[in-house]
């Protein structure tokens, strides 16, 4: 029985030499059987260890670059505030030193202006006080002079042998001064 | 066969030599349960999609190593092809799909290392293939869909005369599918290697006649070429059997285009 059956598929394999061997039908169960047996290997290695493993792969890939995104984003945000922030505290710390300056200023001034007017003060009572010391020595000097005056007459004229008495001649050069 | 070659003082043409299913052990009829050449190159398959999609994959790293670039390309074209083609609701299919396409592509690319066994030139195997798409995209349609599935074939905006012959066309060509479906792949794939044979046959020529000076140097020139197209058609047909699989699929899930 399987020797015929053996010359039988030997027989139409030697028929299907002469044509094409894909029309060689005592080849199909091998091919089919064989076919079927990669087909689930196939099927089993990719659905089993390695689609799964890709699958993963490519969604954490997936999910670091989001996660990084975000965490750029949110640094970049965050580097925008820190800016604002610096940007306000140049803008506060600029107006402070304005007013600090503006205070250091107006006190400046009115030091300057007190101690102008106390030097002012100072200067017109010293004036004040130099001037009645020069209408004093000018007093003191028109006295002087009238007296030097009196007693130079006096000497004149007992020099030159006159006789005169203090009131005559303290009269008389008087009388020429005011001339 | 060489020496056979050289009795006969000609060129040795058998082209297709190359899709002869043969016991990998030994002589004899190829039963179902033989190991044959289709179990080593589908096996080189297996072993190519693990090394790639299992061992590529296995540093799980953020910033991928260029295998596991690899196997994420392959990963991402099939779901990105699935998910646009059929909606939202066909990824929960993607491994069959992604099955099939890593199968031929395998298939088709270790078939161009020369003297290999190329497993999708057998319509037997791409006719498997077609129909278990047909028979299961069939049966998720109706399952889902009930007998609202056959209002596919019955167009609601076409003018109620047309609407019998529309849906005649329409029935035959939705069983057409599964044969063109397979053909297309074996096809392809089965001309490109016959073609790429015929051009080697040639390529001795110079040690037989005189006219070899001529013949030789060109259809070098043509393998390399034909090769080069094979490489393009291997990957082709890998994407066109799997972008079917999927048009098929949306009609299963969304029968009437909605």
């Amino acid at each position: 029985m399987s020797t015929t059956t053996t010359e039988v598929a030997g027989a139409a394999h030697d028929a299907a030499k002469a044509g094409m061997p894909q029309l060689d039908i005592a080849t199909f169960p091998n091919q089919i059987f064989w076919l079927l047996v990669t087909l689930v290997t196939i099927y089993l290695i990719l659905s089993r260890v390695a689609l799964p493993r890709i699958g993963g792969t490519l969604a954490n890939r997936k999910g670091t670059i989001t996660a990084d995104l975000a965490a750029a984003e949110e640094l970049k945000q965050k580097a925008v505030a820190a800016e604002a922030a610096y940007n306000e505290a140049l803008t506060n710390a600029r107006s402070e030193a304005a007013k600090i300056i503006a205070a250091a200023k107006a006190d400046i001034q009115a030091d300057l202006n007190k101690a102008i007017a106390s030097a002012d003060a100072e200067i017109a009572a010293k004036a004040a006080e130099s001037a009645g010391r020069i209408d004093e020595i000018r007093a003191g000097a028109m006295a002087a002079v009238e007296t030097v005056a009196k007693d130079t007459a006096a000497e004149l004229v007992g020099a030159l042998g006159g006789t005169a008495d203090a009131s005559a001649i303290s009269a008389a050069v008087t009388a020429r001064l005011k001339g | 066969m060489a020496g056979e070659a050289q009795s006969e003082g000609g060129l040795v043409f058998h082209p297709l030599d190359q899709f002869m299913v043969k016991p990998l052990f030994g002589e004899g009829p190829v039963q179902w349960y033989t190991i044959t050449n289709v179990t080593l190159w589908m096996a080189l398959g297996v072993l190519a999609v693990t090394a790639i999609f299992v061992f590529g994959s296995r540093g799980r790293a953020l910033i991928p190593s260029r295998a596991q670039s690899v196997a994420e390309l392959g990963y991402g074209f099939v779901h990105d092809m699935i998910e646009e083609v059929t909606g939202h609701d066909g990824v929960k299919y993607f491994p069959y799909v992604m099955t099939l396409f890593v199968f031929i592509l395998a298939s088709n690319m270790l078939g161009l290392i020369p003297g290999s066994f190329t497993p999708t030139s057998h319509i037997a195997v791409t006719a498997v293939l077609g129909f278990g798409v047909f028979i299961a995209i069939t049966l998720l349609g109706l399952i889902n869909h009930g007998l609202g599935f056959l209002g596919m074939f019955w167009m609601k905006d076409a003018p109620l005369f047309l609407r019998p012959i529309i849906a005649v066309i329409e029935i035959v060509s939705y069983f057409v599918r599964p044969v063109s479906h397979s053909i297309r792949l074996a096809g392809n794939v089965m001309a490109g290697h016959a073609v790429l044979k015929v051009f080697a046959a040639f390529a001795p020529l110079v040690l037989i006649s005189g006219f070899g000076i001529i013949v030789t140097p060109l259809s070098i020139l043509a393998i390399t070429a034909i090769y080069a197209l094979e490489v393009l058609v291997a990957i082709i047909q890998a994407y066109v059997f799997t972008i079917l699989t999927c048009v098929y699929l949306k009609d299963a899930l969304h029968p009437g285009g909605h």
